[in-house]
């Protein structure tokens, strides 16, 4: 009697949030680093509603982009050095599967997060209701694609030391369209464009980065595990 | 049936072994000896298809490990140097999941019976972090128990860190698996008498 393949990614993906409720720390730090960075503009830059409104998106962006590099080093790290990662590579199931799920749970603790404090921060830049809303609707288009183009970076890493530096280095010129149509998209609403093409965009990149990172992420393992 | 046909393992620009070659049938036990140093790990884990083999292939039943991939991974089971036990879960947790990663379906009765069985009773609900080097070593080898219809157990030192009883018990167990005709292969350092009907013995020296 073997169970199905989704019984088992439901596993890795139950196994993955019982542990991050078991580390709330973590969870909390990438978090915490996300409210303070944002928080700090307006008081760095000053009051100045209009500036602050023009800002914002790139401001929240660019927080949520260098939040989830922090969170990154985590992915697979404890699993590598506790032998996990070997036992996920010999599980008969395919491993670009189980990375998903593992990328999966990933998200749900440290990007999904950002996406539901996002609106309390733009709050603090003064922007409107709709905005609000794409920024929302940015983020949570773009940030599981962070999560799955940073899973490449974090599994090619593995076991290097600084690695710390390297996942950035190597995920982030990946990043940049996201950064650039996440902001946009609310830039394009505050201008009255309409943040349609921008969001469109957004989401072809998350189906792609789905369809292919998972399994170039379980190459990267294997070759990490060699 | 396992063959291994000429094997070949250079970790970084170091020859550690070649032409390694062995063939293990139903019943066959493999231990391997050697100093540190020599690549027992790295074989075994050649055997697992962790490592690619710098020379030489492996078959499982005839066909190249390489190419059965799944099916091949659903007959075996690795317990490494590394144990695969999380500190933050308990010895339960770790054991239904290593079980079901392992694409078995254990019931939470049946992981606490075979916790109970290896010495574990009491220890079941206590995050593994509070364990000793012992006990963690005994929640990795119980995924063995769990693990009854897979015909290829590839142990790395199974009895560092067990006392007495610990490797009594792993031992009756691996007894227990070559007699219904499965293959075991491992590295030890212990004088441990396992008995199988036939014991092959490889000595790795650099």
């Amino acid at each position: 009697m073997n169970p199905s393949l989704s019984f088992v990614a439901r596993s890795v993906l139950s196994r993955d949030l019982l542990l991050a409720l078991r580390n709330k720390s973590d969870v909390a730090n990438t978090l915490l680093f996300f409210v303070i960075v944002v928080s700090l503009f307006p008081l760095g830059v000053g009051p100045e509603p209009a500036l602050l409104r023009t800002i914002a998106p790139g401001v929240v962006w660019v927080a949520a982009l260098l939040a989830s590099m922090l969170a990154l080093a985590r992915l697979f790290a404890a699993d590598y050095a506790d032998g996990t990662l070997e036992q996920f590579v010999l599980a008969p199931q395919p491993l670009g599967v189980l990375v998903a799920a593992k990328v999966l749970a990933h998200w749900l603790v440290s990007g999904f997060p950002l996406v539901l404090m996002a609106p309390v921060l733009g709050l603090q830049f003064g922007l409107r209701a709709d905005e609000l809303l794409v920024l929302v609707a940015s983020l949570l288009l773009g940030t599981p694609v962070l999560s799955l183009l940073g899973a490449v970076g974090a599994a090619l890493t593995l076991g290097l030391r600084g690695s710390g530096v390297l996942v950035p280095l190597i995920v982030l010129p990946l990043c940049i369209p996201v950064l650039i149509f996440g902001a946009g998209a609310v830039e394009a609403t505050a201008s009255g464009l309409g943040a349609k093409a921008h969001l469109s965009l957004l989401g072809a990149f998350l189906l792609l980065a789905l369809f292919f990172t998972p399994w170039a992420a379980a190459v990267a393992i294997r070759i990490s595990l060699e | 049936m396992l063959e291994a046909i000429d094997l070949e393992c250079v970790r970084g620009d170091r020859t550690l072994f070649r032409g390694v070659s062995f063939t293990l049938r139903g019943g066959d036990l493999l231990r391997i000896a050697g100093a540190n140093g020599t690549g027992k790990t790295s074989l075994l884990r050649m055997v697992c298809g962790l490592l690619t083999p710098a020379a030489g292939q492996i078959l499982w039943n005839g066909v190249r490990i390489g190419e059965l991939d799944d099916e091949y991974h659903a007959d075996l089971v690795y317990v490494g140097h590394l144990n695969a036990v999380k500190d933050e879960l308990n010895a339960v947790e770790n054991v239904l999941i290593a079980g079901r990663l392992a694409g078995l379906s254990p019931a939470p009765q049946e992981v606490t019976g075979a916790l109970r069985d290896f010495g574990l009773g009491g220890y079941e609900h206590l995050p593994c972090k509070l364990l000793s080097q012992g006990q963690r070593r005994r929640v990795a080898l119980t995924r063995l128990r769990l693990s009854v219809p897979r015909s290829l157990w590839v142990l790395d030192e199974p009895f560092t860190a067990l006392d007495t009883a610990g490797v009594n018990l792993t031992r009756s167990m691996i007894e227990a698996h070559l007699a219904c005709g499965n293959i075991a292969l491992l590295t030890t350092h212990q004088e441990v008498d396992v008995a199988a009907t036939s014991t092959h013995t490889i000595q790795l020296d650099s």
